[in-house]
């Protein structure tokens, strides 16, 4: 779930992280007169769009005055950055830079810990600033599990030779960041630029969120603070109706998960899952040269309508050739009841289950019965002697064949 | 329709007003459905949810509620024999 910049930074200002000044929203261009006028000084303005490139789109725009600031809104109110157009504009006062730091928290998959990276090369990316002056990047990793002390930020920062007075004043930005980063089971929490001013003060200039969304579920209270709505996914993009209707089809029936239903654009619909195994199949599918049409994982036991609504939903989208229903070995899902709703699923759309089921492995609880009902429709299936991985590449070789 | 399970049950059972109503509670997925009067009613739409629990085989006399496979060959019914 993506954070808004105005609203990261209201989290981090909760922390104690200095903003500049300001920093306020306006969603109109008197509203941004005012915060101008308030400010009394130069400003920038900022589209708050969930979007990467604000500046070369013409997003960001200087103001000295509050005049042009009113106008500087004005034309951002009407610009759409990557198909976005803004939640409002951010309003900030705008002082000399010295210095620009960059200051990310995330998740490292592989150390599985969470890594914070410092560096004193901020304002670009921080990939570039790896690849081409790796002297200037400093990381730590940190436990979740113990209370996060300074002293680890001041290591981190002291790692990239900062010294001093900046060494403390750096390391008012870190902790906090880091603490927030466990508190609110973040993926993301970056300040690119923390910017160090000409009178030696630091702020954050801009900063970026993300919140696992599982976690959404654990700090509704603070998302609500926010003014983050509950029906509000924050995805990469706003979600299709495909994809609102696979969540609706989960809703409405507490049995199981046939959900989180993300749309592609390719030929094989996937109903998959079991303890990590959707991903990995999914995986399987590409690296076999498979092209999803979606990715839908369902587990818990799904009722057989809900597996036959979904099944229905996936092959009525124009280009599925053909759907593969592919799970890890599972003992609290039942394979005859999935069975059932696919076959259901494919016949309510007025097609063959043999010829429209690429394949279908399941093979846990009540598999005999699930296995017989397959044999009886014709359909392809196939126990776990067969590799997931086999079974994906059974599934893309039959659209091959297509 | 239903494409996998049938429900059979003896006419005097699915009159009678208090089997009705044992078979509507003991059902985990809402297969039958009691009308005040003691008829009983079996719900189409729930009937391929049956997870052959068999909690409704024991409502009445052994028999009188059967269960049918549909996908195995021969039927393969489930029924309560004493």
């Amino acid at each position: 779930m993506r954070f808004y910049e105005y609203e990261s930074k209201q989290l981090l200002a909760r922390h104690g992280i200095v903003l500049p000044q300001g920093s306020k929203v306006a969603h109109t261009p008197a509203e941004a007169r005012a915060i101008a006028q308030e400010i009394a000084g130069p400003t920038v303005l900022k589209s708050q769009v969930l979007s990467g490139g604000r500046m070369k789109a013409g997003g960001v725009l200087f103001a000295d005055t509050a005049e042009e600031a009113e106008a500087a809104c004005a034309k951002i109110l009407e610009l759409e950055i990557n198909g976005h157009k803004p939640r409002g504009v951010l309003v900030e006062g705008r002082q000399p830079i010295a210095q620009e730091y960059y200051l990310g928290v995330t998740w490292d998959g592989i150390a599985k810990q969470p890594i914070m990276i410092f560096s004193d090369m901020g304002g670009i990316d921080i990939e570039e600033v790896a690849e081409t002056h790796p002297e200037h990047i400093g990381r730590k990793h940190f436990s979740t599990l113990i209370p996060f002390s300074d002293h680890k930020a001041k290591e981190l920062v002291a790692s990239v030779g900062i010294t001093g007075s900046d060494l403390n004043r750096i390391t008012r930005f870190v902790a906090p960041l880091a603490r927030i980063f466990a508190k609110y089971g973040l993926t993301l929490a970056e300040i690119n630029p923390l910017v160090r001013l000409e009178n030696g003060l630091f702020v954050a200039v801009d900063a970026h969120v993300d919140m696992e969304a599982e976690a959404a579920g654990e700090h509704k209270e603070l998302l609500a603070e926010l003014g983050i709505g509950e029906d509000e996914t924050r995805q990469a993009r706003p979600p299709t109706p495909f994809e609102i209707e696979g969540k609706r089809i989960n809703e409405v029936d507490h049995r199981g998960v046939a959900g989180n239903v993300t749309e592609f654009k390719g030929s094989l619909g996937l109903i998959i899952g079991a303890g990590g195994g959707s991903l990995t199949l999914f995986d399987a599918v590409k690296k076999h040269g498979g092209d999803p049409a979606n990715y839908c994982e369902i587990g818990g036991n799904p009722s057989v309508s809900k597996v036959c609504n979904l099944t229905k939903l996936i092959l009525s989208k124009p280009g599925v050739e053909k759907v593969a229903v592919m799970m890890n070995v599972v003992s609290n899902t039942r394979v005859d009841l999935v069975a059932r709703g696919v076959i259901k699923g494919v016949i309510e759309s007025g097609m063959d289950p043999a010829e429209k089921i690429a394949i279908f492995r399941i093979p846990g609880s009540w598999e005999g019965d699930g296995f017989t009902i397959l044999k009886k429709y014709g359909v392809e299936f196939c126990d776990r002697s067969v590799s997931m991985y086999e079974a994906a590449g059974r599934a893309v070789a039959k659209m091959r064949s297509v | 329709m239903a494409l996998f399970i049938e429900v059979q049950v003896a006419p005097e059972l699915a009159n009678d007003e208090a089997n009705a109503k044992q078979l509507e509670e003991v059902c985990p997925v809402d297969v039958f459905s009691s009308k005040s009067g003691g008829a009983l009613e079996i719900v189409d739409a729930n009937v391929d949810e049956c997870t052959l629990c068999e909690l409704c085989l024991a409502v009445g006399k052994p028999g009188q509620v059967k269960i049918v496979k549909l996908y195995e060959d021969g039927g393969g019914a489930l029924e309560r024999t004493a």
